[in-house]
Formats: structure tokens, sequence, C-alpha cells
């Protein structure tokens, strides 16, 4: 194999031999190549086919701005990565990667016969074809699209590898280490405070590892930047982090960091983690990110052996390697001359420089001459020619209408830069348009930030070490002894023979969108150019029009008519590069997710087989199935045993707050819609709490513990936002109250025993507290303790059997629970989960917030009239009960509902009709809020809120489901036990 | 990531720490005004806010910190805070406002 091996790069280590394969093919590199400088040293060119025309493409650029040359990144064991770039992607030993988008292989794809088809695959054409007939869309067109369109593979593994994240603070994040930030660090690492300075590539330096001809400070630029790098190394305050991409920038200097530890190392440590991403919070940032070389759009621009000027000369003295044997330049900028000039003298042979403009540099023109290459002003290139590989092109010279062709096997190409704002725009940092530069620069800035060196317009490696220097308050100019950057024209418009609608000129590579695409777009009325980049997809592939924005800029405000700045400019989004999933989630992942809420009992229930349910970030068993029981099953059992005999549930998730102080019950009588003046020490009552718009907003019994102190309970999902509603009142509105409230949720084990022999087991536990009926009637709290520990006795009922609720330091719980199961089992105590308890509860009629409710419920619409105290001066919700809509009469009202066939179960949330023949769409007067199979009643049972449902007792209504309509009756909704003779015992 | 300032903690705390309380100085009417409104003014009350383009005064509520509501002037158009102050305190005049800026 040829090798393409010039000199030695100055990042290469010809000692270290890397093999390494592409598409199963060996080949060799060196220490410090990246696969796209390893592959052109092979003479390797052809690296991908593309997405929507599957043309052959080759490598455009030598950076992170690579739209082109992307592959798959196979680490083995599932692990693989498609859409890496070659330009980035660093080589090792054993290193695996594959091209995409190509089939049978790269070098013969059938996919590249819609290139033919192309005309008819134009902007937006998702939008216009494969709509008829509208069967074919599912079997016909949508299968073949899939199997044609697309990137890389996606990986269908979970991810294996470990994710870390950390949070650090510095004075100074400077991000970039060309010229410009080296500059800035050298300076901020003589000041006080720390200095973070971020590269995104292996090494520091950015354009200094390919400027060793040039000279600061009396000597090459690559010992002076030896030199600085080993000062900053010894700097103690000095943080130089490599392979390392800052992905955005947020709110207050908020920079987030992804760090890539272990992609480029053939052996990874054990459990070593692939990715870290820091959160940083700087005091100042400092953004030197360089500039982007902005390719030219003509047609035939994308062939494999087409590059970036600036590529080729990084390829040449960063990786020694020359991109071709015979090369040409195509160009509209100065700076292309430089690259030129230095593949000549590195004894490449350079033939040609095609010229847009019509005059340059007298001086520039002199060097070429010097060296033998011919320049050809005031040129074009109308056509390139090569199937895999470009191998000539055709010269347009429209003023003398002049048509040759010239060969080559590598042309490189220069149509101006375009300073990189992305984090600064991110940072909502504001930019104008220069003309001279044809390109946006930084304006305003949002945060305390600054752009130095390309990244503001300002080009050359003199004008970035002295503005990192001046970033600073550092005065000193460095003496440097570079060419001259030059200047260059932009043109959005290349002259050409041959008719727009013919060529295939390429403005965003990625995506397949050319300089016709966009103009088609304007012709489609999309003059705005966000609309311009949704139609056409520029700038949407993973490379985020790095080299495309500005080039579909320029073509779409020359297709309106309409300066660049009212065209304007699409959004810059993080992140900057695609950056892996699992950074982003770290180490919450799997257990770490999301926090799980578990209660002092949760213990016994997982070793009891319990199935659990979420209910807000709790875990709460649903059910306890025996043997092979399913949930109904297990359901019906737990049910039947608790009404029979004695039920036990695990109710510590329930919200609970301590309010407390001289004005406790004044605040309570503000807060709920019930009264409590009247709550006697030592009862309990139903608390009924309103929002402002007279809606039910959350319930529970509350207890009164002494003339100054209420055990509140809430909801279970409630309790966070009861908690905030009543510190919102307590802190803004009633702040002359003098009450305090204690958020005591989990400072409190509540289990409940539910049953005929609820009493039974208790009593030989509890001390201190006459359980009989006389002294402990239903709604009532008692202080005591049992078996020795200090409880908050409830006598209450969810279930409508006996009931109590047994309230003890938290970390008790399983304790009692252990002791509560063992006496009971002379009982035959039953643990019920959540399901059961919905049951039991509805089987009374007996609300749940937020399932019989939605937050339009009025205490009148539930049936709760009798909640709100009629003599108060005020509450929450007060007025707004009073309003119109809120007295109608056609409100929806809660009632029970019977099916005609007892053993249909209805669906919750299922729509109810009067008329099951009406047609579609059916007047719906309301849903089904809760349903159950009753195996007390050995029926089904059913809540809903029903138009006008108070006055329809007995009216017959319908519920149409897929499967059939089912019928049922409206009635009362309590259906166990109507005169709660069973509660009272 | 936002920094605010808790002006009862004294120091900036992330975004994260707190939660949005809406329009501040809307104060309740009493018992006896309420009765009083019509249904359209209490609406008004109740759901009409300013939607403001500039220096907004707000709620916000640190409740992962001291758990404390305060106040605070925010420029919806930047996003940036300008000032917080206690609950209870006024709305800053337009001098308190420039002075906050610097």
């Amino acid at each position: 194999m040829k090798n393409f091996r010039s000199q030695t790069g100055s990042v290469i280590n010809e000692k270290e031999v890397i093999k390494f394969s592409f598409d199963s093919k060996i080949y060799f590199g060196y220490g410090g190549d990246t696969l796209s400088s390893a592959l052109l040293a092979n003479g390797v060119h052809l690296i991908g086919r593309s997405f929507k025309y599957h043309r052959p493409r080759g490598i455009l650029s030598s950076g992170s701005e690579e739209p082109n040359a992307i592959v798959t990144f196979d680490r083995g064991e599932g692990k693989i990565t498609p859409n890496v770039r070659a330009t980035t992607l660093e080589i090792f030993e054993g290193l695996q990667v594959f091209s995409q988008n190509s089939y049978p292989n790269l070098k013969f794809d059938i996919g590249a016969f819609n290139n033919i088809f192309s005309m008819f695959f134009p902007a937006g054409f998702y939008n216009k074809t494969f709509m008829w007939p509208k069967s074919f869309w599912d079997k016909v067109y949508e299968p073949f699209i899939r199997n044609l369109a697309g990137l890389g593979p996606a990986p269908v593994n979970e991810d294996p590898d470990n994710y870390a994240s950390s949070y650090e603070h510095c004075e100074t994040l400077i991000i970039g280490s060309g010229p410009a930030g080296i500059a800035a660090a050298l300076t901020a690492s003589q000041k006080e405070g720390r200095v973070i300075l971020v590269d995104e590539q292996p090494e520091i330096g950015g354009s200094l590892l390919s400027s060793s001809n040039k000279k600061i400070d009396n000597m090459g630029a690559d010992q002076w930047l030896s030199e600085a790098r080993s000062k900053l190394e010894k700097s103690n305050n000095v943080k130089i982090m490599t392979r390392t991409t800052a992905i955005g920038y947020w709110h207050d200097n908020f920079v987030a960091l992804s760090e890539r530890l272990t992609d480029h190392m053939s052996e990874v440590p054990d459990g070593r983690a692939r990715e870290q991403l820091h959160r940083i919070r700087a005091k100042r940032v400092i953004l030197a990110q360089g500039a982007i070389e902005r390719p030219l759009v003509f047609n035939g621009n994308d062939k494999p052996g087409v590059m970036l000027s600036n590529a080729a000369q990084t390829y040449l003295n960063k990786y020694g390697v020359r991109v071709g044997d015979n090369i040409s330049i195509f160009t509209s900028h100065d700076s292309a001359y430089e690259t030129a000039f230095e593949l000549c003298d590195a004894k490449v042979s350079v033939s040609v420089i095609i010229d847009l403009r019509k005059e340059i540099d007298a001086d520039l023109l002199a060097k070429a001459q010097s060296r033998g290459i011919v320049v050809h002003l005031n040129s074009s290139i109308s056509k390139t020619y090569g199937k895999l590989r470009i191998n000539s092109f055709e010269v347009f010279e429209p003023a003398l209408n002049k048509k040759f062709k010239v060969k080559c096997d590598a042309l490189i190409m220069s149509g101006g830069w375009t300073p990189s704002l992305h984090l600064w725009s991110h940072s909502k940092g504001t930019i104008k348009w220069n003309k001279d530069l044809s390109a946006y620069i930084p304006d305003k800035a949002h945060e305390n930030v600054c752009c130095i060196g390309s990244c503001n317009g300002s080009f050359g490696i003199a004008k970035a070490l002295n503005q990192g220097n001046s970033v600073f308050e550092n005065s000193k100019k460095y003496i440097v002894k570079e060419q001259s950057f030059g200047t260059g024209v932009v043109s959005s418009n290349i002259p050409s023979y041959v008719s727009k609608e013919k060529q295939k000129a390429f403005v965003d590579f990625q995506n397949d969108v050319t300089e016709k695409d966009i103009s088609l777009a304007v012709q489609e009325g999309f003059k705005s150019i966000e609309h311009v980049k949704r139609y056409t997809t520029n700038g949407m592939a993973t490379d985020q029009g790095k080299t495309s924005n500005l080039n579909a800029l320029e073509i779409a405000s020359r297709e309106v008519g309409s300066s660049i700045e009212k065209v304007g400019l699409t959004t810059f989004r993080p992140p900057y590069t695609p950056t892996t999933f699992g950074t982003f989630v770290g180490y919450r992942d799997k257990e770490l997710f999301d926090p799980v809420r578990k209660t002092p009992i949760d213990a016994w229930a997982e070793s009891n087989s319990a199935i659990y349910e979420p209910v807000g970030l709790w875990r709460r068993a649903r059910f306890f199935p025996k043997d092979d029981e399913n949930m109904d099953q297990a359901v019906a059992r737990e049910c039947k045993s608790t009404r029979d005999s004695l039920g036990i549930f695990d109710a510590s998730t329930l919200g609970k707050i301590e309010v407390v102080g001289p004005d406790a019950t004044k605040f309570m009588n503000l807060m709920y819609c019930t009264s409590w003046t009247s709550l006697k020490v030592g009862n309990c009552r139903y608390g009924l709490m309103l929002g402002e718009d007279g809606y039910i907003y959350d319930d529970g019994v509350v207890a009164r513990i002494a003339e100054d102190r209420y055990h509140v309970t809430t909801t279970t999902g409630g309790a966070p936002r009861v908690f905030r509603h009543m510190e919102d009142y307590l802190q803004t509105e009633f702040n002359d109250l003098n009450v305090w409230l204690t958020s005591t949720t989990e400072q409190w084990a509540v289990i409940a025993l539910n049953g005929p022999h609820a009493r039974d087991i208790l009593e030989p536990l509890v001390e201190g507290i006459d359980l009989s009926a006389d002294f402990f009637p239903h709604m009532s709290v008692r202080l005591g303790s049992i078996c020795g520990i200090p409880t908050r006795l409830f006598r209450v009922s969810f279930t409508g059997e006996l009931g109590f609720e047994i309230n003890v330091p938290s970390h008790y719980g399983l304790a009692l629970w252990e002791i509560l199961m063992a006496e009971g089992s002379k009982y035959k105590i039953t643990p019920y989960g959540t399901e059961a308890m919905h049951v039991l509860r509805a089987e009374k009629g007996f609300i749940i917030v937020g399932q019989d409710t939605d937050g339009t419920v009025t205490p009148h619409d539930a049936g709760m009239a009798w909640a709100v105290a009629k003599k108060k001066k005020d509450f929450v919700g007060m007025r707004s009960l009073k309003r119109k809509d809120l007295v109608s009469g056609m409100r929806k009202q809660l009632v029970g509902l019977l099916t005609e066939d007892p053993l249909t179960v209805l669906a919750e949330g299922s729509q109810v009709v009067l008329d099951p023949k009406q047609p579609k769409p059916m007047k719906m007067i309301g849903h089904v809020t809760s349903s159950y199979w009753s195996e007390s009643l050995g029926k089904s049972v059913a809540m809903a809120v029903i138009e006008d449902g108070f006055n329809r007792m007995g009216e017959d209504v319908y519920i149409p489901m897929p499967t059939g309509t089912i019928q049922a009756k409206v009635c009362k909704s309590v259906f166990y036990d109507p005169e709660g003779k069973r509660i009272h015992v | 990531m936002l920094l605010i300032h808790c002006p009862y903690c004294k120091e900036n705390r992330p975004e994260i720490e707190f939660a949005y309380a809406g329009e501040a100085h809307i104060v309740r009417p009493d018992a006896i005004v309420q009765s009083e409104m019509t249904d359209e003014e209490w609406s008004k009350f109740m759901f009409i806010r300013n939607n403001f383009r500039g220096e907004h005064a707000e709620r916000w509520w640190h409740n992962a910190g001291c758990n404390m509501f305060f106040n605070a002037i925010r420029n919806t158009k930047t996003d940036k805070f300008v000032m917080t102050y206690k609950m209870g305190e006024n709305r800053p005049t337009k001098t308190q406002i420039e002075a906050a800026k610097k």
C-alpha cells in the first residue's frame, strides 16, 4: 500500500505503530493519528455514502466540524457508536470501524440508484410524495424509506459503560487552547484564582500544532508551544483538560464539559468511567473557540478528495500526511495560498490555484509563481470528474468564456472563514454582521464572557496571542513571524455555464442539501431562515451546520433578495457536538434514576411477595398474592378477610403536618372549608381543603391533640402540595397569625387495623388507653403506648369496618407491624395493599382526591356540601364557591353506578352517554372515576361524575366501549352498609 | 442553572432549590371586600396576571432551603434577576431598581 507521509507530524509518534481495521481491512498508523489522518496516510479517501443520495463521500475537514467522514465505531460486546467523526476518532491498537449507509459495500452501493432518481427527492419531498394510495404507506413506502435513509446503525444493547459526573468552580474558564486560549491561560496563571483550560482535542495547541514554520518571540511556534505547555502544567492554579468539549453554556456562567476518558484506549481499566460530565460554575469565561473554514458551493463539490484547504494544511503539519500527489486549489480567500506554499515546500505537487477573485495581493501571486503554481484569477470550477475519487475538474473563466480540464487527485477549497459563535450564542450574547468578513461576529455579552482570537473575527497568531494577554489587562505584545492571514470574498454565486437546475452543488453535506434545494424552498414561499432550515433540513444533521449554515444563509438571502441580517441566523443549541446520553445520565441510572421513597414497613412487604405500585415517588404495596393468585384474586381475598375478620394496612405514606400555636384554630379555619372551632381536644374530623378557586384541593382526617395543636393528615400524593399551600398563605397572607407548621410525614409510621377484630387484637397490647366503644368512639384520638412504644392512636376507618390507625415514631414501624402480624394470626390477620384499600373505600363511597376529583370538583359536586361551614367569616375558596358557574345546575356530580350485568366491571375513565344510538360525536355527560369488583357485595360497583347526577337517581345510562355498550343505573355512591352500623361497634 | 439570591439565607443558590410562585404584590382582599366583588372582579383577582416584558415583580419559594417565600425583580426579556427582597416589603421604586442593577 502506498504511503502518503511527507514528514513527521507534530503530534505523531512514529515509534508507536498501530494496527486498526476499516471495513474489516487492516491498516497501519502511528500514535497520535486520528482515523482520518491514518486513512489518508494510506491513500484512502472513500469513507462513506451520503444520507439521501448515497453519493460516495470522503474527508472534508480535519476537525469536529466534519460532516462527511462519519463511521461506526465498534468497541465490541455490543458497544457500538454510530456517526463518529473520523477526524476526531483517535486510533488505537485493535480499533475496528465501519463505513455507513452502503450495501453491499462502500465501493458498490445499490443505494446509489436513488442518485439517478434524485430529481424525485428534492427538499421537502417527504411532504409531497409517497402520499397515495394511503394504504401503501405502512407496507411499501415506509419500509422502503427506512432501509434507504439514515446514517449509522443504532446500538441494540443497553449501554454497559459507567459515566461519571462532578461539579467544579473556578475563577477563569478558558474554552479553546489555540494561541489565544494559551496566552490567556499563561496570563491568568500569574494571577490569583483557579484557571481551567479546556480543549476538545487530545493535546493543547490548536492551530499552533500545525504552525512549525512560524515564529513566536524568536523561537519556532512548536517550541513556544512546548514551553507554554510546560509552564501551565507546572502552575498550581491551572487545570488543563483535553479530550474535553464544552458542550453548552447556561445561565450565570454555568458551563457543561463532556470529557472523554477511555474511547482512545485499546485496554480500558476495569470499571473505569467512559466519560465524565463536569458542571462548571465560572466567575469569568473566555471563549477562544476559533473559526471554521467555509466550503465553496459548486457543482460536484462533494467528491472524495475535495477538502477544505486548512484541513490539507493540518494533515501535512500536524500528522505529516499529504492528501494527494497532485493537488489543486479552488479559493476565494488568501489563506488557501499559505496551504499551497507549505505543500509545495514539502515537495507535494501543487499544479493550479483557481481563484474566484479578479485581483489578489501581488506578493501572493509572486510567491505562487516562484513555486511554479499556475494561478487562474477570475476563474471558477463548473464540473468535477471521478466516481469514487476526484480525478479532474473543469475550469470555467466566464470573462473569456474559456473552459479547460485539469487533472488532480485532491482539490482543496476555501470559501472564507466563519468565527465560531456557538457557546457565545448559548450564553445569549448577541451577534452582528461584519461585511468585510461576510460573517457574524460577537456583539454584546449577556454574561461575564468575552471572545478572543479568530472566534471574534481576529485572525492570525499575533492577534490571538495579544488578545489572550489584553483580556487580563496584560499589555505585553508578542513578536510573531507569520504569513498574513489575508482577506477574501464570499461568493454565494459561483459562476458556471451549467444551469442551476442541472448542478449538484452541496451546501449541507451530511443531509445532502444542495443549492438548488434552498432556491426551491424560497421559491415555494419559505422566506425566513428558520423555515428554510426545516424545509430543506440544512444545518439539522449531527454537525449542526458548522460548515453549511452561513453558506445556506448567503444563498437564501440572495434568493429572497434581502440582506443577510434580515433573513437571520438559526439558533445554536447545545450540545456543541454529539454527546453520549450516558454522559448526561451520569450516576442517575437504574436504582438512582428517581429516589424511591419507602416506608419503614417496606422491608416486610418486600420479603412477603408484595407487588408494588408507584404513588408519586413512594413505592406502595398494591397487593400480596398468595400462591398463584393474580391481582383480582388477591384483592378479593384481602377485602373479604378484612370485612370478615381483620385486615392490616401500611398507611405510613399519608402526609402529616403538625399545626401548632395559639392561632392554630384560626389558621385551620381559614385553610379548610370545614370548621374546627367546635372540635374538642381528643376528637377527629374529616377536613376538606379547597383551592382559592373553590375546587377540592385535598382532604384528610385531622385530630385535635391539644388546644393549640392539630395533627393534620393529607393524601399521600398531596402532602407536598398541601404543605406549600399552607406555608404560602401563612407567610404571605395570614402572616399576623401566631402559628407554625412542621411537616411530619416521615416522622410517623402508620398502621391501619380494620375489621370486626380490630379492637380485640389491640386490647392486650395498648397501655394507657380505654379502647371500649363508650370511651373511644369513632373519630377520636388517644395518646398512650403500644408494646411500650409511644403512640397517637386514632379511631378512624377508611373501610367502613371498625378501624384504628396506630401512629408511632417511624423507627418503630417495622417492629410493631411484626408484633401485630404475630398477635393477629389467631384472627387470621390479612395484610392488604392499596388496591384492596381502594375497593373497600369505594364500597363506602369515600372519595379519593385526584381520582374522583380532578381539580374542577366542588364540595357540592362531590355530595359534600355538608362539609362546608355555613358561618365562617372567611376561608380559602369561600368567594369562589359563590361564582355563578360553581352553583349552576348542569355541573357534573358524583354518583354511584351499578352495571346492569353485575359481573361487568366498568373501565375507569370511560365516558357516559344517555343515548347510545346517537350519531358520533356523541354527547358525553360524564365519566367513570372509580370502578371495582366488590367481593363483599358480589357485584361491580363504580363512581362517576355525571351532569345533574343528583337528579338522575334510578336512571339508566350507557357506557359505549369498543367491545360493546354497557348499561348501568345511577344510584347513591354508598354501596355497603349504608346505615354505617359496622363502623360504630 | 440560574443562581438566585435568597434574601433570608443571604446567599446565591442554584434554581433547583426554588419553586416559582407567581406575580408578586397581589393582595388577597379581606372577606368583606370579597363579598362585595362581582364575579368578574373576583375572576380578575384569581386568574388575570400581567404578562410584563421587562422588570417583573414575582415571588419565589426556597423550598429546598430555608422554606421562606420572598419577592424578586427579574427581567423577563433577559431572564436576569435584578434584586430579591423579603416577603412583606414593598415593591422597590424605579430608583432602587436602577441602583440594584449596578
